[in-house]
């Protein structure tokens, strides 16, 4: 049974350093508090993958550094502009980056989650996305006749990290139509979910329900965490907090600026 | 009609038009024009074509995730898709990634999207840039997300037909991988364009004036799509449209 956890820290507690940590796209549901629980126990060296694409949370993450690697579609705040963190620490050399596409990132974790080594993808020949990746392969489709085809490795994480609207009391997790999470779950070795709330009841009784739920028995450990993707949004529940992100963008455009963030909204204020 | 129109609306407007009548157009991150012309072709057309904005839950079928656009490209089942560039090049080269040596770059943009795999699988993709300068239409892009073009044995049943800018239309010839002056918006002019354009291009000896959107379909824009914008582009309906964001 998964754990219900008291507190975040004790849910996130499988999350140590120099683990290859996987978190969704911003309209998915992603866990902003316990990311910040994360930047304020001090992780360091995580790999972190992004299914597909980042705003904030990555931002943050390799600002107040605690990443290593990053793997990823592509970092940025969408209307709020670039991810001021993220730029710099790419021109400055402070991360290893593997650039990706978003279907590369999918295919790899499908691969992890139907237990193959490599799954094949369309595109990608003749780009440089492709010749920066010496672990992807280009193959002569064997069914074909001089047909090239790349290879994506199954792509495994330690843990895979997210935020929904509820669980009920046997960790069965409701996400609804975000099928990616279920996705990173199924490829994950640990999931660990923050949810809105407790559902009392049994989501995989109600048909309705259990066509949208992850099953308990891929979760590691659930933590309820009211308004826990905030600022950013989740789906059907809350939208983005606009003059959040706007001030974000101001502060983390300068290291001192993004120090001042951290202080006033990260090691200040308690996780909610 | 004598309305006056922003940019925004006579580029909705050009994009729409290319979209032409087709099944499904997908959008993806970060194209809040590309919406506005894909919505715009669906209240024109009564509902059709499908429309799947990335980040929305009123405009989109999928169910089965991130992953459902993907499948439904490489499938075919895509039709229209919108790419943009840090850096685009004479050959529908495309750059989201950075300027200089990838290792050490001078300038670092947000990353390659889906561009590496639906440039090549989404029969009618439109190229977008808004800034249309010698800084981003470039004679050869330093880093190629996804390239414009294929050798014959590569697997490839999309690519780019054409390239609006703030001040022009380019058509797209596959088979020359050239770009060729369609045509030059209004208040804008051919000798503006070569001098702002950083690669060569083709133009007929008469370059015809874009035309100007109609007071129907700036009514249409304005009191329809713009409203349906706002879940997902809050921001650019305040700043274009004047209409309040949603309360998140």
């Amino acid at each position: 049974m998964p754990l219900i956890a008291q507190s975040l820290d004790e849910a996130l507690a499988p999350i140590a350093g120099g683990r290859l940590l996987a978190v969704p796209r911003e309209s998915s549901g992603v866990a902003m508090a316990a990311t910040r629980a994360l930047i304020r126990r001090g992780i360091k060296r995580l790999h972190l993958v992004t299914l597909p694409t980042s705003s904030l949370q990555a931002d943050l993450l390799i600002g107040a550094g605690c990443i290593e690697t990053l793997e990823t579609s592509a970092v940025s705040l969408g209307e709020f502009g670039p991810a001021p963190r993220f730029v710099a620490a790419i021109l400055s050399g402070a991360i290893k980056m593997r650039d990706a596409t978003c279907p590369a990132l999918h295919a790899q974790l499908q691969a992890a989650e139907k237990g193959v080594p490599f799954m094949p993808l369309r595109g990608l020949l003749g780009s440089d996305v492709l010749a920066h990746r010496p672990d992807w392969k280009t193959i002569d489709n064997p069914f074909g006749n001089n047909d090239p085809i790349v290879l994506l490795p199954a792509l495994t994480p330690d843990v895979a990290l997210f935020h929904a609207p509820m669980a009920d009391r046997a960790g069965n997790v409701f996400i609804g139509t975000q099928r990616e999470l279920v996705v990173m779950a199924h490829a994950a070795q640990r999931t660990i979910v923050t949810v809105e709330k407790i559902h009392d009841g049994d989501l995989l009784r109600d048909p309705r329900l259990a066509a949208g739920t992850l099953a308990g028995f891929y979760v590691e450990a659930i933590a309820v965490s009211p308004r826990g993707a905030w600022p950013l949004p989740l789906p059907d529940h809350y939208g983005i907090d606009a003059a959040h992100m706007a001030e974000y963008a101001r502060l983390a455009a300068t290291p001192e600026g993004f120090a001042q963030y951290l202080d006033r909204y990260v090691y200040e204020k308690r996780a909610a | 009609m004598g309305d006056t129109f922003r940019d925004e609306e006579l580029l909705a407007d050009v994009i729409c038009r290319l979209i032409g009548d087709v099944r499904h157009v997908a959008v993806g991150a970060q194209s809040p024009i590309p919406a506005t012309a894909a919505l715009l072709a669906q209240a024109r057309g009564g509902g059709s074509p499908y429309v799947s904005l990335l980040g929305s839950r009123a405009h989109t079928f999928f169910t089965d995730g991130a992953r459902e656009l993907f499948d439904c490209a490489g499938q075919g089942r895509v039709d229209v898709f919108f790419l943009s560039g840090g850096q685009i090049d004479s050959e529908g080269n495309i750059n989201l990634v950075s300027v200089g040596d990838y290792a050490h770059p001078k300038a670092r943009f947000p990353g390659s999207f889906g561009s590496a795999y639906l440039y090549y699988v989404v029969p009618k993709v439109i190229l977008f840039r808004t800034e249309h300068s010698r800084r981003t239409l470039v004679p050869k892009v330093d880093f190629v997300s996804a390239p414009g073009g294929s050798p014959g044995n590569v697997y490839r049943s999309g690519g780019p037909i054409g390239l609006v800018t703030n001040r022009c239309l380019f058509d797209f010839d596959r088979a020359r991988r050239r770009f060729r002056l369609a045509s030059v918006h209004p208040g804008h002019g051919v000798a503006e364009v070569i001098d702002n354009t950083g690669f060569d291009f083709d133009r007929p000896t008469h370059v015809p004036v874009t035309p100007a959107p109609s007071a129907e379909t700036l009514a249409l824009l304005r009191t329809t799509v713009a409203p349906m914008l706002a879940e997902v582009y809050p921001e650019f309906v305040k700043r274009v449209f004047n209409v309040p964001a949603p309360s998140p």
